[in-house]
This record gives structure tokens, sequence and C-alpha cells, in this order.
């Protein structure tokens, strides 16, 4: 029951700031100290989200995370292509975990 | 009233031909959802979420980024109020997008369509549509963006279910996959704006520190840390750069 409260919840927060500036037609004013802070905050989820999570996503084999994760960088360097890669990096990790002696 | 039937088939032809437009641009997302919406569905599974939750997850709230931290969360026994103020600030991120896209949609002419279309709203899709190249026409905007939706539903239900299946290592290996997802989506952001890449620095090594720390709860920690990187880097970090970028 927690569970469909929290989806419920989450449905509702994540929806009404996708549809606001829409429904109210005009582009709406936003103070820019605020616009600054809300182009800041992307980047500073992102980061939170990657550390530390990255580095204990793959139990016991902390180096075959940090090979896909070095993939994931250079790759996304280079070329900006999601699927390319994800997929890149989860064949790295594979093949470390592999040569790591999962 | 011929003329009319025909006008309206092909304005319909129209409407679908862009549709299938959206559809075959947003193949690359498509793509990239389906191993990290299977990631999504297994750690579900494994974090005790019935099959019904797991897909109304994905279904209803369709922000995979939002959604792993959520599992994150369930799993350390946060209070549904932190998870869904975590994702409330998280999440507000789409006003920009959605802002962005009111003032560059071509015309307001079907309003009906526009709670689907920013419900279909992601980083991703808006990340194509900042292209220049890119059509900003409604069908268009819709056929890529849900085109991606039933990629990462689909992903989830067939994780929850079939997960298990996949090889062990294979599986260890699909675990990372959400966080080179989370890199593809920042490090093009960070490569343009040093800024930016020092701001994710920042909200990394902030959050490392609080879950060091266990002052507050996990749901606590990870909002602490985005508020703090981001107060830093558009109050003191950012200084001249915005005006060059507008």
């Amino acid at each position: 029951m927690n569970n469909i409260k929290i989806i419920i919840g989450m449905m509702i927060v994540t929806f009404i700031p996708r549809y606001l500036p829409l429904l109210a037609f005009s582009r709406l004013n936003i103070p820019k100290p605020l616009k600054k802070l809300l182009r800041y905050i992307f980047p500073a989820a992102l980061g939170a989200l990657i550390l530390p999570g990255a580095i204990t996503a793959i139990p016991n084999y902390p180096a075959a995370a940090a090979a896909g994760i070095a993939t994931a960088i250079v790759c996304s360097w280079f070329r900006e292509e999601i699927s390319l890669t994800v997929f890149l990096s989860v064949i790295v990790t594979l093949i470390s975990l592999y040569l790591f002696g999962y | 009233m011929e003329e009319d039937i025909e006008e309206y088939s092909t304005e319909r032809k129209d409407t679908l031909s862009k549709f299938r437009e959206g559809m075959i641009a947003s193949l690359p997302i498509f793509i990239g959802y389906i191993p990290v919406a299977v990631t999504f569905g297994l750690l579900a599974k494994s974090t005790g979420l019935t099959l019904l939750e797991t897909f109304l997850f994905s279904a209803l709230v369709f922000a995979g980024a939002s959604q792993f931290m959520a599992l994150q969360l369930i799993q350390g026994g946060a209070e549904p109020i932190q998870i869904i103020v975590a994702t409330f600030i998280m999440n507000f991120r789409h006003f920009l997008m959605s802002s962005h896209l009111s003032a560059i949609l071509p015309a307001k002419e079907k309003p009906w369509l526009l709670p689907f279309l920013s419900f279909g709203i992601t980083d991703e899709s808006f990340a194509y549509l900042s292209t220049s190249h890119a059509s900003k026409e409604v069908d268009f905007i819709l056929g890529l963006e849900y085109s991606a939706y039933v990629s990462w539903v689909g992903g989830t239900v067939t994780g929850y279910l079939f997960g298990n299946i996949l090889p062990p290592i294979l599986q260890a290996s699909m675990g990372l996959a959400l966080y080179t997802l989370f890199i593809a989506l920042l490090v093009p952001e960070a490569k343009r704006s040093l800024s930016v890449a020092i701001t994710a620095v920042i909200g990394g090594l902030t959050h490392s520190c609080l879950a060091w720390l266990k002052i507050f709860s996990p749901g606590w920690n990870i909002i602490l840390a985005i508020l703090i990187a981001a107060s830093i880097g558009a109050w003191i970090i950012d200084e001249e750069e915005e005006e060059t970028n507008e």
C-alpha cells in the first residue's frame, strides 16, 4: 500500500512541472536567480545519483564497475548517443567481470 | 463535401506520417532505454515490489532516474514523503524543458494533446528536440515520446518477468547500465560548460560525504546534496557564462 502511495505521489509531483508551462500557454516569467538554480539542478542530481552509487553498483567487483564507468565517460564524450554508450559500457563491464573471474 | 473528406484524410495521413517520423527518430532512445528499463524491472523485483507496482511505476511516473532513486530509498526504508519530495526536486527540471517547448511549439492547434505531450517529456527526448534540425510539430514530438514510452514500460515488465533468466554475470553488468545512462546524459552537458561539470562533481562528493556520515536518512541525503550542489553551481560558480548562453 505504501508503494502505491509513493507511485501516485511521484506521478503527481512529476506531472505538474511537466504540464504547467504548456498549460499556461505563454512563457512564464521565472526570476533569473531561480532560473539559474533550475539549470543546475539536473547536473547536481546526476552527480549525486552517480556517486557514491556507481562505485558499489557491482558488489565485490569495483574494478569492473570502474571499467564500465570509464567506458561510459569516454564514449559519451566522443559520441553523444545514449544507446551506444549504455551498450558499450555494459559489454565492457561484462568482459571485465569475466576476466576478474565472476 | 468530397473536398472536405479529401482534406480530412490528407490531414490524417499527415498526422500519421509525422507521428511515424517521430517514432523513427526516437530509435536510439528506444534501444538505449531497453537495458535500463530491464534493469529497473529486475531491481524492482529484488526490492520486493509486485508486478503491478513495477508496471505502474514506469507507466505512471515515466521518469527513469527518479524511479531508481525511489527504489534505493524504499530499500533504505525511507518515508513516502521523503521519496516524493526528492522526486519533486529532482523532476522539477522538466518545468524548464516544458517552458522551453511551450515557446518553440509552432502553434497551439491541438490543446487536448498537450497533457500527453507534457507527460512524455524526458531528458532524452528533450535533448533530441533541442537540436536545431528536429521537427517541432506536435505529432512528431508525440511519436518521439511515446515510442520511448513503449520501450520503457515494455522493458520494465520484461525485466521483472524474465530478468532472472539472464545469466548472473549479465545481470551484474546491467546493474551498471543505469549509471552509464546518467553519465551519457551528464557528459555532453559537462563538456560544454565547466560550471556544470563542477556542479555535478560537487553533487557526487556531497552525496558521498552525507552517505558516509549517516547524519540524515538516505532520503534527505540526496535532497540536500542536490540542493547544495545546485546552489553552489548557480550562485557561486556560474558568473558570466549565463550571458554567453542566452
